[in-house]
C-alpha cells in the first residue's frame, strides 16, 4: 500500500515536471520516425532513385545528394542505427560499469584496488582515438559491433561513481541485517543494494546513451562507420567529403546533425527532469 | 600530497603503457596480415609485390620472435622513431605529427580554458534565477547535445558561404607562404576563429549546465541553510557555493579532455585545418598505418599531460588535499 502511494506520487512528480515531458516527447517522436519513416519511403538508403543534388520538393522530401540519393530515406534509416549505437552501447556500458562499480564497491579491498586501477587507465586513455585506430584495421564494420567497441570503453565513468555509491550503501544496518540472516554477497547486491540506487543507475543509463550516440557520430565522421548501411554521422561524412557546404546543399549536412542534437539534448533534459523527480531537494521551481 | 602524486604518476605510467602495447598489437593481433593489405591496397603487381612484402616485413620486424617485437617497437619509441609516413613519403612520422601540433596546442589550449571559466561563470549566474533558467538551460542542454562536427559545419556554412566572412578551410590563406608579418598572422587568426568558435560553444554549453546543477546542490546543503539562517548575505553564501562547485568541474575537466580532443579533431576535418586530426583523416584515406598510429600516441601523450596539469591544479586549488589529505585516486 504504502509502496503504491510513492509510485504513484513519483508519477504524479513526472508528468508535472516539464523538463520531463518535453525531453521525453522528443525522443519517443525520433523513435516513432524511426519505426514509421522507412514505411513512408519508397526508396533504399543507398538507392540511387532522384535527380543530382535537388533542394526538398514534395517528392524528395529533404531533397537529394550528390548521387541522387533520398536524404528522407538516409535520414530515418539512419536513425535507427543511432538509437540501435545507444541502446547496445549505452547498455552495454552501464552493465560493466555496474558489474565493477559493484564488485569495487562491495567487495572493497583487493579487487577494489585492482578495479580502481583499470577503472583510472580506461578513463584516462582517449577512447575515442584508440577506436578510430581500432575501426581503421577492421575491414568489415557493422553498427552492432561498433556499438560493442563503444560500449567496452564507455563504461569507467559509470563504474566510478557506482562504486563510491555503493560504498556509501555498503555500512547501512539493512545490509548488516542482509548479512546476518546468510544472504550471498550478489543476492545482496541485486536486491538490497541496486534497488536503493535504481534512479541514479537508469540516470547513468541515459547519459550512456547520449554518450554512446556522440561517439559513434564522431566514429562515423571520420569515414570509419559501418562499412553496410548508413547512418547519421556517415550522411555528415559523406556531406563534407563532397563539398556540400560549398556547394550550398544545406538540406543534406543540416538533418543528421539537427537528429543527433535533438536527440541527445532531450535525453540530457530529461536526465535533469528525473533528477528533480527522484531528489526532492532540487524541485523547488 | 606526495602519495597523491604518486599514484597518479603510476596511473599514467600504466596508462601509457596500455596504449603503447595496445597500438603495437593491434596491426599484429587483428585478422589478416598487415602486409599483405598494406601491398594489396597499394595495388602492386608482380615481382613489386615480394619487394614490397620484404620491405614491410623488414620494417614491422614480423620475422622476429614476438617478445623481440615488443621490445624493439618500445626502444625505437624511445628514439622517437615512429615509422615513415606513407601519405607523406618520406617524411618521418614524428616530423609530420610535430609540425601539426602546434595547430592543435593554439586550438586547444584557449578553446578549453576560456569555455571552462566563462562556462563556470555564466552558470553560476544563472543558477536559481528563473528566467535565466528557463532560456540558458535548454540553450545549454542543446549545446552539449550538439556533436563538435555538426557545429563547425554549421559555423562553416552561415560565416563562411552565406555570409563569407570568414575562410574554411587551411590553417592559412592558400597564397601566403608562412613568414613572419602581419598579413600571415591575420591570415592565421581569420582561419583559426570558427574552428576555435565552435569548440568553445559546446563545451561552454556543458560547463555552464555543469555549473549551474552543482550551485544549486551547493545552495541546498546544510552549510548554506546555516548561513541563510545566520541571515549572510546572498552574495557571500554563492560565493561559498562557488567555491565548493568549482572542484568536481576541475575533475570534470579531466575527465572530459579525452573526449574534447576527440571533438577537435572532428573539428579539424571539417575545417580541413592542419592539426592532428586532418592527419588522421588523411592518414586513414590514404591507408597510412604509421602515421594514424603515430597520431593516436601523441593525443595519448597530450592527454596525460593535459590531466597532470590539472592534478596539480587541483592540489592548489583544494586546500584539503594540500594539507596531506589523501585524494580520492
Amino acid at each position: 500500500m504504502k509502496t503504491l502511494k510513492k509510485k504513484n506520487d513519483l508519477l504524479y512528480f513526472a508528468l508535472r515536471n516539464t523538463k520531463l515531458r518535453i525531453g521525453l516527447s522528443v525522443v519517443l517522436f525520433f523513435l516513432l520516425l524511426t519505426f514509421i519513416g522507412p514505411l513512408l519511403t519508397p526508396y533504399n538508403p543507398t538507392d540511387f532513385v532522384g535527380p543530382s543534388a535537388s533542394p526538398p520538393t514534395s517528392e524528395y522530401w529533404f531533397g537529394t545528394t550528390t548521387f541522387g540519393e533520398d536524404v528522407f530515406t538516409q535520414f530515418v534509416h539512419g536513425l535507427s542505427s543511432t538509437f540501435l549505437v545507444g541502446i547496445v552501447g549505452g547498455g552495454l556500458g552501464t552493465l560493466l560499469g555496474m558489474i565493477i562499480g559493484f564488485a569495487a564497491g562491495y567487495k572493497g579491498g583487493v579487487l577494489d584496488e585492482v578495479l580502481n586501477v583499470l577503472t583510472n587507465v580506461v578513463l584516462t586513455i582517449p577512447v575515442l582515438a584508440l577506436l578510430v585506430v581500432i575501426s581503421a584495421y577492421v575491414k568489415v564494420r557493422g553498427v552492432f559491433i561498433e556499438s560493442l567497441f563503444i560500449g567496452f570503453t564507455a563504461w569507467p565513468w559509470a563504474a566510478r561513481a557506482i562504486r563510491a555509491q555503493t560504498f556509501s550503501l555498503r555500512t547501512r544496518d539493512f545490509i548488516d541485517l542482509a548479512k546476518l540472516s546468510g544472504m550471498k554477497p550478489i543476492k545482496i547486491v541485486f536486491t538490497e543494494i541496486a534497488p536503493n540506487m535504481a534512479s541514479y543507475l537508469f540516470m547513468t543509463f541515459i547519459l550512456m546513451f547520449g554518450g554512446a550516440i556522440l561517439t559513434a557520430a564522431t566514429l562515423d565522421f571520420f569515414g570509419l562507420g559501418p562499412t553496410q548501411g548508413t547512418s547519421l554521422g556517415m550522411m555528415m561524412n559523406l556531406a563534407v567529403l563532397w563539398s556540400a557546404l560549398t556547394l550550398g546543399m544545406w538540406w543534406w549536412f543540416l538533418p543528421p546533425g539537427i537528429g543527433i542534437t535533438a536527440i541527445v539534448g532531450s535525453l540530457y533534459i530529461m536526465n535533469v527532469g528525473l533528477d528533480e523527480v527522484f531528489n526532492p531537494k532540487l524541485r523547488e521551481m | 600530497v606526495r602519495r597523491y602524486f604518486l599514484r597518479k604518476l603510476l596511473i599514467y605510467i600504466l596508462t601509457f603503457f596500455v596504449a603503447v602495447t595496445v597500438d603495437w598489437s593491434i596491426p599484429r593481433f587483428m585478422p589478416g596480415n598487415p602486409v599483405s593489405i598494406l601491398i594489396s591496397r597499394a595495388g602492386l603487381h608482380g615481382s613489386a609485390v615480394e619487394a614490397m612484402y620484404n620491405y614491410y616485413t623488414g620494417v614491422f620486424g614480423l620475422d622476429l620472435p614476438i617478445w623481440q617485437q615488443y621490445l624493439n617497437f618500445w626502444s625505437a619509441l624511445f628514439r622517437g622513431d615512429l615509422g615513415i609516413s606513407i601519405y607523406l613519403f618520406p617524411m618521418p612520422v614524428t616530423k609530420v605529427i610535430m609540425s601539426a601540433v602546434p595547430y592543435d596546442v593554439a586550438l586547444l589550449l584557449p578553446a578549453i580554458l576560456l569555455s571552462w571559466w566563462a562556462g563556470n561563470k555564466f552558470g553560476a549566474f544563472a543558477a536559481r534565477s528563473k528566467k535565466m533558467d528557463n532560456t540558458v538551460l535548454p540553450a545549454g542542454y542543446i549545446l552539449t547535445g550538439t556533436p563538435y562536427m555538426w557545429l563547425a559545419i554549421l559555423l562553416a556554412w552561415a560565416f563562411g558561404i552565406v555570409w563569407r566572412v570568414f575562410p574554411i578551410a587551411g590553417g592559412y590563406s592558400f597564397n601566403l607562404r608562412s613568414h613572419f608579418s602581419l598579413l600571415f598572422i591575420s591570415s592565421l587568426f581569420m582561419h583559426w576563429f570558427l574552428p576555435f568558435a565552435s569548440l568553445f560553444l559546446v563545451q561552454f554549453g556543458g560547463w555552464a549546465i555543469g555549473m549551474r546543477n552543482l550551485i544549486i546542490y551547493e545552495l541546498e546543503s546544510d552549510y548554506s541553510h546555516y548561513l541563510e539562517a545566520l541571515g549572510a548575505p546572498r552574495k557571500l553564501i554563492r560565493s561559498y557555493a562557488f567555491n565548493n562547485a568549482i572542484l568536481p568541474q576541475l575533475t570534470g575537466l579531466a575527465l572530459q579532455i579525452g573526449v574534447i580532443v576527440a571533438g577537435a579533431l572532428a573539428t579539424e576535418v571539417v575545417f580541413a585545418y592542419p592539426g592532428i586530426g586532418y592527419l588522421i583523416l588523411q592518414a586513414i584515406h590514404n591507408e597510412d598505418y604509421f602515421l594514424l598510429q603515430g597520431c593516436f600516441l601523441f593525443v595519448v601523450i597530450g592527454v596525460l599531460l593535459a590531466n597532470f596539469i590539472i592534478d596539480i591544479a587541483y592540489v592548489i586549488v583544494d586546500p584539503r588535499t594540500r594539507a596531506g589529505m589523501q585524494g580520492a585516486a
